[in-house]
């Protein structure tokens, strides 16, 4: 049961990873950085079996975490869009050398 | 053999005195309301008071030493006074100590009352100037340098003296800063002295490696210890320091440059006082001189070369003060000429006489220009005040200036019974004395022997006597005789000096006069003979025997040289008197241009223009070319300042180019560095 859940996982987070490179919209990205943190709950809970509770103890602070990253997160891209009228993350290049 | 001296702590009056002066002077000269910025010239009120502190400090300054002659005169014992130690290491120290003998009481007595007279006089001469407190800050300041100068007891303190009366010329030559020229000349003199400091400075630390001392008593006592070779490097490196300051060849220079200055400081400083301080170096170190004969004949032969150099130049100058200035470093060459041959009481000798004919030539001729100066003012021309084709038929106008500046002009050419005969000729006889028959004579320069360096001082001595009497009555004859030559309109504006100006004339002519009984020749039966000698004896008297030997001349030989002395100089004066035209001559602005030998020597041989040429020039050019533009702009703001920065730019513009800006680069980045990481731990795993 382990492994088939770990191979899940692996799959949600290179699914989530390749979203990160290869998508421009924030919102995807920040969907696709959602999807890599819950692939990662998933190994959490899989291997608390082996390991003991602290991993599912673990996917509480994550999630909660992950909350407050996503509350800051969409503000930041509310404002992003307010002022470039975009939330294409290839026209914003203000960091440029 | 112990050195006995007397304590006497009254001694660091004397010159403390003069620096009071220079200390209440000057700070009275920086107040911002006696600067002078606004008016043309102080109030009589401030005048007053800097005047008197200028000239009261100068009369204390004399009583003192007055009162030490009298104290001095009864014993051959030195009085000195110490303020305690100085420098110290190991067994070497030395203090800040002065002393006093028959030689420094004479100094100091020339230095206090001539430079007291010339103080007194400045009072008038320069009662038109703005920056009245600050001259005699200055010239109080020089005062109190030159004291110390002759009265160290060893050549550290003189040293300071050396430097300070340096430093005390400077600021008077180039005392009317605003004009460039006169500063350029200050700066002159500053560099010229630097190269004779750097000898004097040679010769200390060489008696100071190997006698372990720089008192002059011990060095008098101990200077035997020293080989041969060593005392010649050492005296000649001393000559070089004696060169610089008294002006001789090739590093005289500077002091017809210095004429730039207020003519009293030429009078006090350039004539009378500081530039006597080589001869005052080498009589105070007799002994070393003496135990160097070869030294002493290369003295002999630069003090000649000398005279004669700056008396043909002085033939053909037309500045009065120029005229001067190239005769004071003829005689000089004559002091040098004198000591060099051992005569080290005719060399003082004429350094007394030579301070009080020489300055009252200068202040007579400052009494001219004053009055010139002030009468083309009047007359609202602009022509050149200093200029003896500009004057002319003065004796009218002028008649105590005049007759005053006729007897300095008798006496330096050298005219029985003025005090220039008796010295002049005191040199004169008693280098033919040496030339005749003395160890000096048998010793030798190289090759040539040493009798043929005297004669042909002597030679050359009595051709400079010459051209003395003829550049003299030159300068007294377009001066003062013929007529007026720059116009009705000035010349009703000329008056004679005033009476704060002709005082101290009168009593240098009075000094003039009666000078030569200092050092009667015994041929002469005119009172007690050779004072001087007697005087100087437990100074410089072993010394000078050691080089001139016990001989004397015969009454027929004196005699004889006594005549050819005065014939020389009545053969000059009246060459000049019956040679000279001036019913032809023109004024300055519509003078012919010279030509021949005449351009040659008005230009003072083109020694200024070789110098330029061959020396500072090459050293600006190269200063310029390869220490400016190649080592400053080059090497240092180029490659280290510019370069630096430039190879930061660079470095940097390349490193700011990993900064895209395109947040999925940087994605990227993280991605390959976590698989990177990851590879790398699973690949340890494997292992």
């Amino acid at each position: 049961m382990i492994r088939e859940a770990l191979f899940v996982s692996a799959i949600l987070f290179s699914i989530g990873v390749l979203g990160v490179l290869t998508r421009r919209n924030a919102l995807i990205l920040f969907m696709c950085v959602e999807l890599m943190l819950n692939a990662v709950n998933l190994s959490f809970i899989a291997l608390s079996r082996l390991h003991g509770v602290s991993g599912q103890v673990f996917v509480l602070f994550v999630m909660t975490v992950a909350a407050a990253e996503a509350a800051v997160g969409l503000a930041i891209v509310i404002s992003v869009f307010r002022h470039f009228r975009t939330v294409d993350l290839g026209r914003i290049r203000l960091l440029r050398g | 053999m112990p050195i006995t001296t007397t304590s006497a702590p009254l001694l660091w009056l004397v010159p403390a005195l003069p620096f009071l002066g220079f200390v209440v002077n000057g700070l009275l000269s920086l107040l911002p309301a006696w600067r002078g910025e606004r008016e043309p010239s102080a109030p009589a009120g401030r005048r007053a008071l800097v005047s008197a502190v200028g000239v009261g400090v100068m009369l204390a300054a004399l009583v003192v030493s007055i009162i030490l002659f009298t104290t001095v005169s009864g014993t051959d014992t030195p009085l000195t006074s110490s303020l305690g130690q100085w420098m110290g290491a190991g067994t070497f120290s030395v203090d800040w100590a002065l002393h006093v003998d028959h030689l420094s009481i004479l100094m100091m007595l020339v230095i206090t009352g001539v430079g007291s007279l010339i103080h007194l006089y400045s009072v008038g001469y320069m009662a038109d100037d703005a920056g009245f407190a600050r001259y005699f800050a200055y010239l109080n300041l020089f005062v109190g340098f030159m004291l110390m100068l002759v009265m160290g007891a060893n050549l550290p303190v003189l040293f300071i003296g050396w430097e300070g009366v340096g430093l005390a010329s400077y600021l008077l030559i180039g005392f009317w800063f605003g004009d460039t020229a006169n500063a350029v000349a200050g700066k002159k003199a500053f560099v010229v002295n630097r190269i004779g400091d750097f000898g004097l400075l040679m010769a200390m630390f060489m008696l100071f490696a190997n006698l372990g001392t720089l008192d002059f008593a011990t060095i008098t006592r101990d200077h035997a210890a020293l080989s041969t070779p060593l005392v010649n490097t050492i005296c000649l490196f001393m000559f070089l320091g004696c060169a610089g300051k008294s002006a001789q060849l090739p590093l005289y220079v500077w002091l017809p440059d210095a004429m730039a200055g207020p003519t009293p400081v030429s009078a006090l400083i350039h004539a009378a006082t500081m530039v006597t301080a080589g001869i005052y170096l080498i009589v105070r170190n007799a002994a070393l001189f003496a135990a160097s004969p070869s030294t002493s004949l290369i003295i002999v032969l630069i003090g000649a070369l000398t005279a004669l150099w700056a008396a043909t130049v002085g033939l053909k100058q037309w500045d009065i003060k120029k005229v001067l200035a190239y005769s004071t470093v003829s005689q000089l060459g004559y002091m040098f000429v004198a000591v060099g041959a051992g005569a080290y009481t005719a060399g003082i000798f004429h350094l007394v006489t030579h301070a009080f004919f020489k300055a009252l030539l200068f202040l007579g001729a400052g009494a001219v220009i004053h009055s010139m100066h002030h009468a083309l003012h009047e007359a609202h021309r602009h022509d050149d005040a200093q200029d003896m084709r500009n004057m002319g038929g003065l004796m009218k106008r002028m008649p105590a200036t005049g007759t005053l500046m006729w007897i300095a002009t008798l006496a330096i050419a050298g005219i029985p019974p003025l005090a220039g005969f008796f010295s002049k000729d005191a040199i004169l006889s008693a280098v033919a004395e040496r030339a005749l028959e003395s160890p000096l004579a048998e010793s030798s320069l190289g090759p040539i022997p040493g009798r043929v360096i005297l004669w042909l001082a002597y030679g050359l001595a009595v051709l400079t006597a010459f051209l003395t009497a003829i550049y003299m009555t030159r300068l007294m004859r377009y001066a003062f005789h013929g007529s007026f030559r720059s116009g009705e309109g000035v010349e009703s504006h000329l008056h004679d000096a005033p009476w704060l100006l002709r005082g101290p004339l009168v009593v240098l002519g009075a000094l003039t006069v009666i000078g030569g009984w200092l050092q009667l020749p015994a041929v002469l039966p005119l009172g007690p003979t050779a004072l001087l000698d007697r005087w100087l004896a437990p100074i410089s008297g072993t010394s000078a025997t050691l080089l001139a030997g016990s001989g004397h001349l015969s009454h027929q030989t004196e005699y004889l040289l006594i005549g050819i002395a005065v014939a020389v100089a009545a053969a000059g004066m009246a060459v000049a008197f019956f040679r000279l035209r001036t019913d032809t001559l023109t004024t300055k602005d519509a003078a012919p241009a010279e030509t021949g030998i005449g351009l040659v020597l008005a230009n003072d041989y083109f020694v200024d223009t070789g110098i330029a040429r061959g020396i500072t020039g090459p050293i600006v050019a190269a200063s310029r070319k390869v220490l400016w533009r190649g080592l400053d702009l080059g090497i240092i703001n180029g490659v280290l300042v510019q370069g630096s920065a430039q190879a930061i730019r660079v470095a940097s513009s390349v490193a700011s180019r990993i900064q895209v800006g395109f947040a999925g680069s940087y994605v990227w980045a993280i991605a390959l560095g976590a698989v990177i990481v990851i590879a790398a731990f699973t690949m340890q795993a494997a292992r």
